[in-house]
């Protein structure tokens, strides 16, 4: 053992790279991100080859209070999935972020809030009592919920992270350096994104701070659908209430309300091809600010009668109404992945009477 | 800052087209009509280039309302433009009682650019409308 630990140092002598530190960490998510850092397949070998891993809390034994201890800026890279929204993710965040020289947003969680900022249109209260009363599943008659503290029998206190009302953003919490949006990450993109890993372990180079590892242009332009010149949506079908859709041609012709008109490509359009509508996982297209809202132009304005620009026609205010009843939920339509990244973040909710704003 | 005796004067943000609105807004001020002065005009070529999200900017920066004008259905300078923003705004209507903000406090109206007694009144009364609801749920956050 002690011969081949010694080999291995004159090895790392002889070369001139050493190996860089990469830590990976999960906080509001479903996992499904750490599942795509493996979706590279043999690749991953290639990641083990140029960095040690620090940190994955899916994966590997390794405590936080390790990390701690390190120096500030002793990991170089590190890649967090899942949105911020307990005292614990924050707490996290911030400690990865002192100890690491590059913060990823990996997943879209991370970098638009993704699913779990779906959670902004309640607060912790009602979110409390559907997890743990309403749904059919729960027993609970005395609406036991999680505390912040308690003290046990022997008197030892014992506490829990807290959970916030409102989810937030990585970049809402620390300061980001690169983003790798999409539901998951795509293993091209993942690829690209160990390429600049790969990179910065060679030469120490990294691409300008805030770059997107995606495109630079929407989804819609990479699309190979064939699309009608003038577009115009009478009726608004969702997906299962077509007996048939048309692989060729543009969802948005066929009444299906796809996302890709606002969303940046680079997922290699897979929902479209599986004859399913984007929905807008790969965050908002360069330059936009706030996707629901460029989401909810761009069908707006595409909703009407054929060949109104002619007659002029807008149709009676029961007629524009008819029209519009059939975007259902255009908050959770337009905003899937993106409510805490948006304009207005969250859903207000109105104190009721009696209580404490 | 207003203290409770006070009487809340609602922050309007006003974005009105070039050819109409903002037109019956110059006539309104020419005939010296009165109207409350809550209201802070912006002038673009059309009412379509009125993006969403200028309007949610407006809000999450306090606005207590936000009042859209454009050309009267078939007089739209570029044909279509205000059928796009009317659509754009009522679909946005739906979209603020989502996010727990009243629909009324987003107001669209044609006024051609010889109503300007009209833009005073749809003004006085919007106005009105904003003092009963009081300020804007996002004013104080």
């Amino acid at each position: 053992m002690g011969e081949e630990k010694e080999e291995e140092k004159k090895e790392e002598k002889k070369g001139p790279k050493e190996k860089i530190k990469i830590a990976l960490y999960w906080a509001a998510t479903c996992g499904g991100c750490d599942i795509a850092v493996l979706d590279i397949n043999e690749k991953i070998l290639d990641v083990v080859n140029i960095a040690d891993i620090v940190l994955w809390p899916v994966a590997m034994d390794f405590k936080y209070e390790d990390v701690e201890k390190m120096e500030p800026e002793s990991i170089d890279v590190c890649l967090f999935n899942g949105a911020v929204r307990s005292s614990e993710h924050e707490e996290i965040a911030k400690m990865l972020r002192e100890k690491s020289k590059v913060m990823i947003a990996f997943g879209s969680c991370a970098c638009y809030g993704g699913i779990p900022g779906l959670g902004n249109v309640a607060n912790r209260e009602q979110i409390f009592k559907v997890a743990y009363k309403d749904t059919p599943s729960t027993v609970n008659p005395e609406f036991v919920t999680p505390q912040r503290e308690m003290m046990t029998n022997g008197g030892e206190k014992l506490t829990l992270p807290d959970f916030w009302d409102t989810v937030k953003t990585l970049d809402q919490t620390v300061d980001v350096d690169y983003y790798v949006p999409g539901c998951p990450p795509t293993v091209d993109r993942v690829l690209d994104a160990v390429g600049i890993l790969a990179k910065f372990a060679e030469t120490g180079e990294l691409p300008p701070k805030g770059a997107v590892v995606a495109f630079e242009k929407n989804l819609c332009d990479e699309c190979e659908r064939k699309r009608d010149e003038e577009k115009k949506i009478k009726r608004v079908y969702r997906p299962y209430e077509l007996r048939e859709i048309d692989p060729e041609k543009c969802l948005l012709d066929q009444g299906i309300l796809c996302m890709g008109l606002a969303t940046r490509g680079g997922c290699g359009f897979r929902c479209i091809k599986a004859n399913m509508p984007c929905r807008g996982c790969y965050g908002p297209s360069p330059e936009i600010r706030d996707h629901g809202a460029a989401v909810l132009s761009a069908i707006a304005s595409i909703l009407g009668k054929e060949g109104e620009t002619e007659t002029i026609d807008v149709g009676t205010p029961e007629e524009v109404e008819e029209l519009l009843n059939q975007v259902k939920d255009p908050l959770g339509t337009f905003y899937r992945f993106t409510l805490p990244s948006s304009m207005l973040k969250r859903v207000i909710i109105k104190p009721e009477k009696g209580e404490e704003a | 800052m207003a203290t409770e005796k006070e009487e809340f004067e609602p922050l309007i943000v006003g974005i009105t087209c070039n050819w109409c609105t903002y037109a019956a807004a110059d006539l309104a001020g020419t005939s010296r009509l009165k109207y409350p002065p809550n209201i802070r005009l912006l002038r673009v070529m059309c009412s379509s280039r009125i993006h969403p999200s200028f309007i949610l900017y407006s809000f999450a920066r306090g606005a207590d309302g936000v009042f859209i004008g454009g050309c009267h259905p078939r007089e739209c300078h570029y044909i279509d433009g205000n059928y796009k923003a009317l659509r754009r705004i009522e679909l946005l209507r739906r979209m603020l009682e989502q996010f727990g903000i009243e629909p009324e406090r987003l107001r669209l109206e044609w006024c051609s650019a010889a109503e300007g007694a009209k833009y005073a009144q749809v003004v006085t009364d919007f106005t009105a409308k904003l003092k009963e609801l009081g300020p804007s749920p996002l004013r104080s956050g």
